[in-house]
This record gives C-alpha cells, structure tokens and sequence, in this order.
C-alpha cells in the first residue's frame, strides 16, 4: 500500500523535478559563461551597463512577479473571486511611478545603488550607512518570505523533497548564480523565468478560455453563481464577480495601495536592475517592456484563477493542496500530468530567481554602500576589494536565509514579510529619494532621519497589528503604509528643518542637471 | 557606442552655466508639466478603484456588460490606463530627449561626450 503509493507519487514527481533540472542546467550555464565574460565591479554589480531594454524589461518583470503573485494571487481568485483581481491591479499601476519618477534619474545619477543618489550631495556616510541597512532589511525580509515559501511549496509540487532540502537547494542555487555570476547572470536567470512564467501562462489562459469557447461572455456567465461549503458545511452560492467576499475593511486596500504605489519604486531589487542598461533613455524603455510583461501577466492570473473557481470550484482547490496549489491543479486538470509538471517547475524557477536578484541587491548594497563608502571613505584598497566583498556577502545572505527559512519551519506565516518589505521602501526609501532629487533644502539629517523613522515605523506598526496581536491589536490594519508613508515623509521634513546643515547648493545643481540630461552618467563597459 | 579612454569628456562640465540656460529650466519645466498631472492623475485613478469597491459596492456591482459589472471593468480598465500613461510618457519624452541633446551640443557634450 505505502509502497504504491510512494511509486504513483516518484513517477509524478519525475516530470516537475527533471523540467526543473533542465532550467537548473540551463542557468548554470549561464552562470559559467557569465563568470568567464565579467571582470571588474561595473561588470559584477551591473552586468557592464550592457543590457538592452527588452531584456532589462523581461528581467525587472521576472524579479517582480513572485511566486506569491502566480500562485498566491490564483488560490485568492480561485476561493474568493473578484477581491483577488482588485488585489493584482496595484501591482502594475505602481509602475508608473517608477517610470514617471524615479528611473530615469536614478540612472543618469547613480551607479550600482540607491544610496548613490541619496549621497550625491549630502554627507556620505551617514546616509549611505542608513540606506544600507533600509537594503538590507527590505531584501532579508522579502528573501525569507521567499525561501519559506519555496520550501513550503516544494513539499507540495515535487513530491520526495522535503522542506529543508527545497530551502537549502534554493539558497545554495542562488549563492552560485550570485558569487559567481554576478549580475549579468541574475539578468539572465530573471529573463529565462520571467520567459517561461508568461508563457506558462499564456498556455493555461488559453486553456481555460477554450472550456468556454473562448466566448467571454460565457466565461463570466459560469463566475455568477459559485457553489461552495460555508464554514457551518452548508451551501452557499456566491457571484465571484462581486467585490469583498474576502476583504472586508476597505483601509486595507487603501493601505496596500499605497505601500504598492510608493513602494515598488522603492524596492532595491528593482532599482539596481536601472544600473545595467547603457542609459536613461534605455531604462525608460525597459520599465516599458516591464509594464507590458507584468500587465498580461496580472491580466492572465485572473483567467486562470477565475478558471480554477469555476473549473474546479473554490472546495475542490481547499482540498487538494490549497490555495498555492490553484494554478498547478487546474493545470493538471486541462492540459495533464506533464503541464503540471511544468507549472510546478515554473513556480520552483520563479522562486529562484527573485531570491537570486534580492541577494544581489542586498550584497551589491553592503559592499559598495557600507564597506567601501562608509568603512572605508569611498576608496577601494586593493582592486577588486569590492567586488570580493559583495562576493562573500551573497554568501553569507544565503547562509543566514538558509538557517532563517528552517528555524522559521514551513509552518510560519510569511505573507506578512512581503507587505513590510513593500512598506519600508515606501515609507523609507521613497521620500528620501525624492527629497534628494527634488527638494533643494533637503540634507543629511534629513535623510537619515527619513530612513530610520520610516524603517522603524513599518516594523513597529506590523508588530502591534493583526498578523502578530491578532484580536488585540493596537493598529488595526495589515499594511502599515497608510501611516508608516506619513512618518517616513514627516520624518524627513522635520529632520531637514530641525538641522542647520545648508546643502550645498552647487551640488544640488549638478544633480539636477545630471538626472534631467544625462551628462556625467555612468557609461557601458567595453567588452 | 561607449568609448571610455579613447575620449575622455571635458575636465568637470559647468553644471552651473547648464543649469542657468534657459533652455535647461524650459526643459525641466516641460517635464514637470506631464509628470506632476500625470502622477495625480493616476494615484486618483487607481485609489478609486478600492474606494469604490469599499464605499459604494451598489454602484461597481452594477452590470455593464453581460455578467460583467462595474468593478471588474473598472479594474480592467487600471490595465489600459496604465499601458496608455506608460505611451504618452515615452512619446513625451522622446521630445525632451532631442532638447536634451541641443542642450548639451551647446555646451560641447555631444555624442560620444
């Protein structure tokens, strides 16, 4: 009987885990090519500013759409309906902030992080010093929300692999794609999943529609009336094309919509990916692409997700494997045991690769924002001494998450983790990088003072929310953003205004005529 | 293409006397005028979506089109919106990038600077 079951459960999982070795294959590759072509730190931490705007676009759409969002996203459309969709739509919206406001000056001023910007006319140290530690939170945090995840979600798509070896193989993956491929080789790994999550995608849309003839009308029709078992195990039929079912306080969204808006041009792991294109003009483009990629990409979740609700019906997905598992079900569902095998394999990928662009933003922010500019004055001591440092970083990130992700266990919930990631960038990063572009009296109190209040306020008001104090607790909203945003903002008013430091003004000059022109950017390296 | 020994650019560009041309402030002031309507306009945009759905649930569950009511095109619509805020920043900008380059010929950082 075991015995039976453990063989029906390997030939299954053969399929998933042999696709996922072959994209495991195929990145390692990369990886080895990518280690051969790039020397010097304008190639590690930037791939040498050589990467043209469709492939910055697929790798900034690859490091935005997680796993949470495939599958988790799906699982809420597929057991709740419309709330789910509502919930998707910020995602792609706040990327006009990041293409109207921020990209292209960050990439005409900076050169391999945020806190270039934030330093260019105020006192280095302590700035660079306060932004590294805002990087390092946000990129820790989402990294184990991720690497719980994936473990989580191993258990569940490859049968045979437990939490702990799902954890410590991602975390080991995305240390070799980091040491020794820098960012040329996170690029590419981004660009092959975001390639192989749309089209995964785009094949389980069209399946679904095909159920219906590919007539919309129809489709919506089948959304009206939901059968599904209430709590008390009786029926109840509900329009899934009705709004909250599931979100019931309408702050909620209003505080994720502004943690989505501000946050997302906040987020380091998006931001550096603006350093690997030749210019501003080329990081334009590519947010372009990007807004593209991740719009069909939300558009289809709610194909397949609606397809699950109707498909399978929001008791059958609760069943069997839950929410997360939506998307995979219904793929096995319509298109057989292979396509499952394929979309749990896309899912493993996409884990990957956002944990391998976070570990980059984390490493690239320690070494060339704390150790060369605030250890070590801005000055190299020996050549490739940054670059080495970023190198054992990843490493040690890697490690920490690793052990992190397994003390946590798979039975923590890390959602919360995502939303605070996203908060802090807003709260945090956000004003002080539009107070360093845009306000002139804006200086160094300033924008340590921003940084820190927005950081602390985050983490403070999700430790006394509903994810921990649950009933009791003193803020009353998941997100933190509704007030954490003011605070990181008002922080870095009264910093400005309660120190007599006067910024030079000729600084500010040269940085606005440097993020308006381009003149003085950092250039492409030579092969 | 990137040429970074072969031609070094001027020592250290006057930012003052680029950002004194007239020429500069108009182009900072055309940016300004698309970027800051623009970004109200969207916040707004997309903040009535869960304004909506929180405040007035009658209205967005009204049907539109067959089953399809107000709040799901409304959410449909953000796509659209944003893909079309997206086109007419790259058409502006494409404009500003020609002064941009005027600008800079004026002040011997040309091509290749």
């Amino acid at each position: 009987m075991t015995t039976a079951l453990f063989a029906a459960a390997a030939v299954q999982d053969r399929t998933a885990l042999w696709m996922f070795l072959a994209f495991v294959a195929a990145t390692l590759v990369i990886t080895y090519f990518s280690a051969r072509r790039s020397s010097g730190a304008s190639a590690y931490f930037a791939a040498g500013r050589r990467i043209t705007g469709w492939q910055n676009g697929l790798a900034v759409a690859g490091d935005y759409m997680s796993a949470a969002s495939f599958l988790g996203i799906a699982g809420m459309i597929a057991t709740n309906g419309y709330d789910g969709f509502m919930y998707s739509v910020g995602f792609l919206v706040a990327y006009l902030t990041v293409l109207y406001i921020v990209a292209e000056p960050l990439r005409n001023a900076g050169k391999y992080t945020m806190a270039d910007v934030l330093a260019y006319r105020l006192r280095p140290r302590p700035v660079r010093a306060a932004a590294s530690v805002s990087t390092l939170t946000v990129s820790i945090f989402y990294m184990i929300a991720q690497m719980v995840g994936a473990g989580v979600l191993v258990r569940q798509l490859i049968p045979g692999v437990s939490y702990e070896v799902a954890v410590v193989g991602v975390g080991v993956l995305m240390v070799v794609y980091v040491v020794f491929g820098g960012m040329l080789a996170t690029t590419w790994v981004q660009i092959i999943k975001a390639v192989l999550l749309v089209s995964g995608s785009l094949f389980l849309s069209v399946l679904v529609l095909q159920q219906y003839q590919f007539d919309l009308g129809r489709f919506f029709s089948s959304l009206t009336a939901i059968e599904s078992t209430g709590p008390n195990g009786e029926k109840i039929v509900r329009n899934f094309l009705t709004p909250g079912l599931v979100f019931t306080n309408p702050w909620d969204q209003i505080s994720l919509g502004m943690a989505l808006m501000l946050g997302t041009a906040g987020l380091p792991h998006i931001l550096i990916r603006f350093y690997t294109v030749p210019d501003a003009k080329t990081a334009r483009a590519s947010v372009v692409w990007a807004m593209v990629i991740i719009g069909l990409f939300y558009i289809m979740t709610t194909f397949f997700g609606f397809g699950a609700a109707s498909l399978l019906g929001p008791d059958y997905v609760l069943s069997h494997g839950g929410t997360n598992m939506a998307a995979p079900e219904l793929a096995r569902k319509l298109g057989g045991e292979v396509f499952f095998a394929f979309i749990s394999a896309v899912a493993f990928a996409t884990i990957l690769a956002v944990v391998a662009g976070l570990t980059i933003s984390a490493s690239t922010s320690f070494a060339h924002d704390f150790f060369t500019n605030v250890i070590h004055h801005g000055k190299e001591h020996r050549p490739g001494e940054e670059v080495l440092v970023a190198r054992i970083t990843a490493f040690a990130v890697g490690a920490l998450s690793i052990i992190i992700a397994i003390v946590l266990g798979p039975g923590v919930n890390v959602a919360f983790l995502v939303g605070l990631a996203f908060a802090v960038a807003a709260s945090a990063n956000l004003p002080v990088l539009v107070f360093s572009i845009f306000w002139k009296r804006f200086n160094t109190a300033g924008a340590v003072a921003g940084l820190s209040t927005g950081l602390v306020a985050s983490i403070l008001l999700i430790a006394v929310g509903p994810d921990f104090l649950k009933d009791q607790a003193l803020f009353p909203l998941k997100n933190p953003a509704l007030l954490s945003i003011p605070i990181g903002f008002a922080g870095a008013i009264l910093g400005t205004l309660f120190s007599k430091e006067i910024p030079s003004e000729d600084k500010f000059t040269e940085l606005t005529v440097r993020a308006n022109t381009g003149l003085g950017a950092e250039k492409a390296t030579e092969h | 293409m990137s040429n970074p020994s072969a031609a070094p650019e001027p020592p250290s560009p006057d930012w003052n006397a680029i950002a004194r041309d007239p020429a500069f402030s108009v182009l900072v002031r055309r940016k300004l005028r698309l970027v800051v309507p623009a970004t109200v306009f969207f916040l707004i945009y997309y903040f009535a979506l869960p304004v909506g759905v929180g405040w007035f649930p009658e209205l967005m569950n009204r049907k539109v089109w067959g089953d399809a009511n107000l709040a799901y095109l409304f959410a449909l619509s953000q796509f659209g919106m944003a893909w079309l805020l997206a086109l007419v920043y790259v058409l502006a900008a494409s404009g500003w990038d020609r002064a941009e380059r005027a600008l800079l010929e004026k002040f011997g950082h040309g091509e290749g600077h």
